[in-house]
């Protein structure tokens, strides 16, 4: 598939050239951040190498159809969104989602609040910061990392949906079989525990 | 208006992002904002938990942008 070098120009030829040597250099420099984006909404390391790979090949052999509208690198994580969803509809079918039981998550939700409804007083949101710096910090992504482990698996499904796949509430609903209503239930109690994790974890780290 | 709790005000935050609020909510929400500044800085961390997801896309671009692009 190395194709040689200039051969990217050749654009009149009509059949596919592969990828340019700029590209496939791109595609290498990309791959931890696709593997890691994978990991975060499979939840299973195997299975993200694998979606990792069959969107890398699929990048490779579909060169030609980059039209250069967007980036290139937003262009192989387009490919990569739908290996993933593809993925996370086989789990569903092979039984792999647990019931959606509230193993707890509502308590501790419910403890970050007094019975009035304001914070307690140890969980009252502080001052992260600069928010630019914040996600600059390769040590915010570490604690950012453990706290999606640390969030229970149907409510990370449906978070990572959101807010990595960028899918719309009602898009949620027809993947996961839920209510909207209940979607945004899951989102708010998703955002208050992943908040109060990052928090902790990031301003004890700061500090050190 | 009526006055809104902590708790409701973050669930405003959140729904917020995922879909546009009803004119009465969005001014609950102000209202209740104004006031508390524990909430405010739950409001900037949604915010920026919702940005961290895009962001994850553009970090990948700006790594393997520094290896110069092939001018075309």
């Amino acid at each position: 598939m190395g194709p040689l070098p200039g051969s990217s120009r050749e654009e009149h030829a009509g059949r596919p050239t592969g990828p340019s040597s700029d590209r496939q250099r791109r595609l290498a420099a990309v791959r931890p951040r696709l593997l890691a984006f994978a990991r975060l909404q499979l939840r299973d390391a195997s299975e993200a190498d694998d979606v990792v790979q069959e969107a890398l090949i699929t990048a490779v052999e579909k060169d030609d159809r980059f039209a250069e509208k967007s980036g290139y690198e937003t262009w192989v994580f387009g490919i990569l969104k739908n290996k993933i969803l593809d993925a996370l509809r086989a789990q569903k079918r092979r039984g792999k989602w647990q019931s959606w039981d509230d193993d707890g998550v509502e308590e501790a939700v419910e403890r970050q609040f007094q019975q009035t409804g304001r914070w307690t007083e140890m969980m009252r949101p502080k001052c992260w910061g600069d928010p630019e710096s914040t996600l600059a910090s390769e040590r915010f992504w570490q604690v950012f990392d453990s706290c999606m482990i640390a969030l229970p698996d149907n409510i990370a499904r449906v978070f990572t949906l959101r807010e990595l796949m960028g899918l719309s509430t009602r898009q949620i609903c027809e993947e996961v079989g839920i209510k909207e209503n209940n979607c945004w239930v899951i989102l708010h109690r998703g955002r208050l525990l992943l908040r109060a994790c990052l928090e902790k974890g990031w301003l004890s780290e700061a500090k050190q | 208006m009526r006055m809104l709790m902590c708790w409701e005000a973050t669930r405003l935050m959140s729904k917020r992002l995922d879909i546009e609020l009803g004119f009465q909510e969005r001014m609950s929400l102000k209202f209740h904002l104004a006031m508390c500044g524990a909430c405010r800085n739950c409001n900037r961390h949604f915010q920026l938990i919702h940005d961290a997801g895009r962001w994850f896309e553009k970090h990948g671009q700006d790594e393997s942008s520094g290896t110069a692009p092939e001018a075309r």
